[in-house]
């Protein structure tokens, strides 16, 4: 049997940021992996690293945001330095359109209401009005009223980011098992061991960041990661010369040059299937904010599906009957690969998970405990 | 008209072979590194004829049929759509006025 | 409302459609094409009896010809982007989108040319030799300057007696076929000799090139482009030649674009190394009400893509209720003993010109494998050492395949690639998962798209 100081389930953007940050911290690291063909919520990814909209009556989500956006430009850098692979982090503050007047407002509403729940922490909002944002943005639709601004707010390449994260693991010893899904699995206070095709591996330590197969393996590990699937569709263009100069909540351009359209939300299962009627209606809320994307090609597009647990805040927990297990659970797994590989890791490392993250125990679904 | 000159090609030609016959056998730069690319495939499946027609960018100039008068015109890297960055400072803006 | 909806006119199309529509089938033709024929007949209406092009090709005519008189609804530049797995077709013409529903779909979508990536492939000049037969056929133009024609294959002897009937007689004609597959194209007897006349015909085409004065060099090994902003010299192992075209030729493949993206079941054809949809003798696929006929379902050629094309509309009128069992077979019969024919010299010809391994996996690291990404071989190696264990991955994290051919050219190359870097066969390997748009639609045209009530309704 080959034993790690470490085995994290779940190679996607969560688990690979995990297992980065706990390579980094010296230990001896298993990535076990699913094949070429998987659900891949990374794959399918917009690549916001987006603060603004996250925790409107859950102030620690906001702060834990704040944190992985923060830590996100010295994880940037660092990966670039070490891999070579630039991940394109950009933080140029972002934008939530609003079309219409009731929509502005609610958006005001919304802001004011995260600023006065930070408290000391604070929330540093602007609400850009028509004229301004017209400035700011070509060609802007008349449809739109104005917007909310903060400076929080970025973009970055998810695929590069995993591609970064993966060879910055196996470059720093860690041992990555594609091709394997979790069927055996034995687990004991600080002792877990799972039999692969190749063989056994153990180790002290777990952490389940499997996307939508966690809903299933958690039980095995004393854990709850109830988890379920809420499809997303994105299209993306042809390569146009750089006209966005910051990310719009919907609408982003890549640093090479396509402009990216998204955030529908469907309750579809684990069907991938792409709806043309779902594809339309991104596209008309995309030319209502910006109409010059009429004539723009759309080259590429894709369905993939969120992980995402029931009131959308992540899921961090660790396992009472079984010392040494812990999850991840979240469908902001851009946003908060920081967090995951430079506040999440080290924990997991040390053993505990920080008390500010008991928050996000799944224990919260509990009605009784809640109660 | 390629690039501003007039050429004759029999009915039916495509505007890549316009392009060809007009002596360019490089039809575009690449977006990402700027390199001079030629049609390869002529049939629609390769996309490195792409080329500007009639002020639009990025078509596939081996599937689009000659017409009088159509203005055909080498790429250079990515289409242009509105106004490129950076954009005038706000401030420079109230000067003019 | 269509009952049988038919994807690409080339030959299989052309006589799926017209003999679909004798047998009472209401069907749609789409093409995005301007003008029926596909690539092999491509410009056949306008072609004139004495064409440098040959008799082969204008054998095409009658196909066209029988398509217009027939009631079939002929939708020529009409570009299909998407296709519901209810049967609804999302078709995009003149920068409009609308819908289409068919009981039963038919793809008869061709073969594209396999990738040949040579260092210098990309340089302007490079061409397939097909492309030049294109330009011929549909522009009367030719190459001008010094031609150069490299690989292997009958199109490649083709290509250079129409070009040289047409005036550019090629400075010369380089055979990369490899020795050893004449040995093994040897072997297969009883094919050799079902194709006699085809082999015949094919030696006289390669005695006429000879004639003409084309140096032909064989067993040619190391082929490059080499040229700054265009080609200017084919170098290979053994010398170099300046040239201002060079027509590259390594055979054609099926094009499973469409019936990837419909996730049909696939399987990997070593003999043809190629990917092809499973199909059983009436070319029906793995999902009930869609069927593929000609070279999209597996090499064989234009003759036997309209025996192929009648066959599946026999049985698409079988399945769409419009005669029986008996007639359809009956029917069939004398179809099916000419396909025999057609085929059984294709066993010769996939042996003797199999592509050499570096076709496939080229030695050299810098040569590009994705040409829209500028992605190059030596790139897509190293993503399978940190994680990428398949083409979808290998796209993740390389971007080859994310351009506007949307993984068209380079598909076969990246996993080919991987499978020889992981210790997989290609098989195993797999392909990438495509998707709509299949080719590419205006964010106003998606906008504008006015969807069937049956089709589900966003929750957004």
């Amino acid at each position: 049997m080959q034993r790690y100081d470490a085995i994290v389930i779940g190679g996607g953007l969560v688990g690979s940021a995990i297992a980065y940050g706990l390579v980094r911290a010296r230990l001896r690291v298993a990535l076990l992996d699913e094949g070429d063909v998987a659900f891949r919520a990374s794959r399918g990814n917009f690549g916001l690293v987006w603060v603004q909209s996250k925790g409107d009556g859950a102030p620690h989500y906001q702060r834990w945001t704040r944190h992985s956006a923060d830590q996100w430009l010295t994880l940037a850098a660092e990966l670039e330095a070490t891999t070579g692979i630039p991940v394109g982090h950009q933080r140029p503050g972002g934008l939530h359109l609003c079309l219409g007047d009731v929509e502005l407002e609610a958006r005001h509403g919304l802001m004011e209401r995260m600023r006065v729940q930070s408290g000391n922490f604070g929330f540093d909002y602007r609400m850009v009005d028509r004229r301004e944002l017209t400035d700011m943005l070509p060609g802007l639709g008349a449809a739109v009223s104005g917007a909310s601004w903060t400076p929080y707010d970025g973009h970055a390449n998810p695929l590069n980011l995993l591609y970064a994260l993966h060879k910055g693991f196996v470059e720093n010893g860690g041992r990555y098992l594609p091709d394997n899904t979790v069927t055996e699995a034995m687990a004991a206070p600080d002792d877990f061991r799972i039999r692969l095709a190749g063989g056994e591996i153990g180790a002290p330590k777990v952490v389940l960041a499997a996307g939508l197969g966690n809903a299933d393996l958690a039980g095995h590990f004393g854990l709850s990661a109830p988890v379920a699937p809420l499809k997303g569709q994105i299209l993306v263009t042809e390569r146009v010369q750089h006209v966005l100069p910051m990310p719009i909540a919907t609408i982003r351009q890549t640093v090479e040059g396509s402009i990216m359209l998204g955030d529908s939300q469907e309750d579809a299962g684990f069907d991938t299937t792409q709806r043309p009627a779902v594809m339309q209606t991104i596209a008309r809320r995309a030319v209502l904010a910006l109409p010059w994307l009429r004539d723009v090609q759309v080259v590429r597009a894709w369905a993939a599906l969120r992980v995402m647990p029931p009131d959308g805040l992540p899921i961090y927990d660790q396992s009472e009957r079984f010392s040494g297990a812990f999850t991840a659970n979240c469908h902001s797994g851009v946003t908060l690969a920081a967090a995951h590989a430079n506040l999440f890791a080290p924990m997991v490392a040390g053993g505990a998970l920080d008390p500010a993250l008991e928050l996000f125990s799944a224990k919260r679904f509990d009605v009784s405990v809640a109660a | 008209m390629v690039e501003g000159r007039t050429v004759i090609v029999p009915a039916g030609a495509s505007a890549a072979a316009a392009l060809l016959a007009a002596g360019f056998a490089s039809i575009r730069q690449t977006p990402v590194e700027g390199c001079e690319r030629g049609p390869y495939c002529m049939m629609g499946v390769c996309f490195d004829c792409l080329a500007e027609i009639d002020g639009v960018a990025n078509r596939q100039s081996c599937m689009i049929e000659v017409r009088p008068g159509m203005r055909i015109n080498r790429q250079e890297g990515a289409r242009v759509i509105g106004r490129p960055l950076p954009f005038p400072p706000r401030e420079a803006a109230e000067k003019q006025v | 409302m269509a009952e049988l909806a038919i994807i690409g006119a080339g030959p299989a199309g052309m006589a799926a459609a017209v003999l679909a529509d004798e047998l009472g089938l209401e069907t749609v033709l789409i093409d995005e094409q301007a003008s029926p024929g596909g690539q092999i007949y491509r410009a056949i209406e306008r072609a004139e009896p004495r064409t440098p092009l040959g008799g082969d090709y204008l054998a095409g005519q009658p196909l066209a010809a029988a398509l217009r008189v027939s009631h079939v609804d002929y939708r020529p530049s009409t570009t299909l982007w998407h296709v519901d797995p209810e049967g609804v077709l999302f078709l995009e013409t003149a920068g409009r989108s609308e819908t289409l529903t068919a009981r039963r779909i038919l793809l008869a979508t061709g073969a594209v040319e396999r990738p040949v990536p040579i260092p210098g492939w990309t340089l302007p000049g490079v061409m397939t030799a097909g492309a030049a037969q294109l330009l011929l056929k549909s522009s009367g133009l030719v190459p001008e300057g010094r031609l150069v024609l490299a690989g292997q294959g009958p199109l490649l002897y083709l290509a250079a007696a129409q070009l040289t009937r047409a005036g550019a007689v090629p400075a010369a004609l380089f055979e990369t076929t490899p020795l050893k597959n004449y040995l093994e194209a040897m072997q297969p007897v009883a094919s050799l000799w079902a194709g006699r006349w085809r082999l015949i015909k094919g030696l006289g085409l390669i005695s006429a090139v000879r004639r003409a004065g084309v140096p032909i060099r064989r067993r040619l090994r190391g082929l490059r482009a080499v040229g700054r902003h265009r080609l200017e010299r084919v170098a290979w192992e053994d010398g170099e030649l300046a040239a201002d075209y060079l027509l590259l030729h390594e055979g054609v493949i099926p094009n499973v674009q469409v019936s990837l993206a419909l996730q049909l079941r696939h399987e990997w054809d070593e003999a043809q190394l190629c990917w092809r949809p499973s199909l059983d003798a009436w070319g029906q696929t793995s999902l009930g009400n869609i069927a593929v006929a000609g070279d999209c379902g597996g090499i064989a050629g234009a003759e036997a893509a309209v025996l192929t094309g009648r066959l599946a509309a026999l049985d698409a009128a079988l399945w769409l209720g419009h005669i029986g069992t008996a007639e359809r077979d009956r029917r069939a019969a004398p179809i099916r003993t000419a396909l025999d024919r057609e085929r059984a010299f294709r066993p010769f010809l996939d042996r003797l010109y199999r592509p050499a391994r570096s076709v496939m996996v080229p030695a050299e690291d810098e040569v590009i494998a994705c040409r829209c990404e500028e992605v190059s071989v030596g790139t897509i190696r190293r993503a399978t050492q940190f994680g990428a264990q398949g083409p979808n991955q290998l796209k993740a994290f390389t971007r080859c395949g994310m351009g506007p051919c949307q993984g068209r050219i380079c598909g076969p190359l990246v996993a080919a690639i991987a499978a020889d870097r992981l210790g997989k066969s290609i098989a195993e390997i797999g392909t990438w998962r495509l998707r709509a748009p299949f080719k590419p639609i205006t964010v106003g045209a998606l906008a504008d798209l006015e969807v069937p009530d049956f089709a589900s309704e966003p929750a957004t």
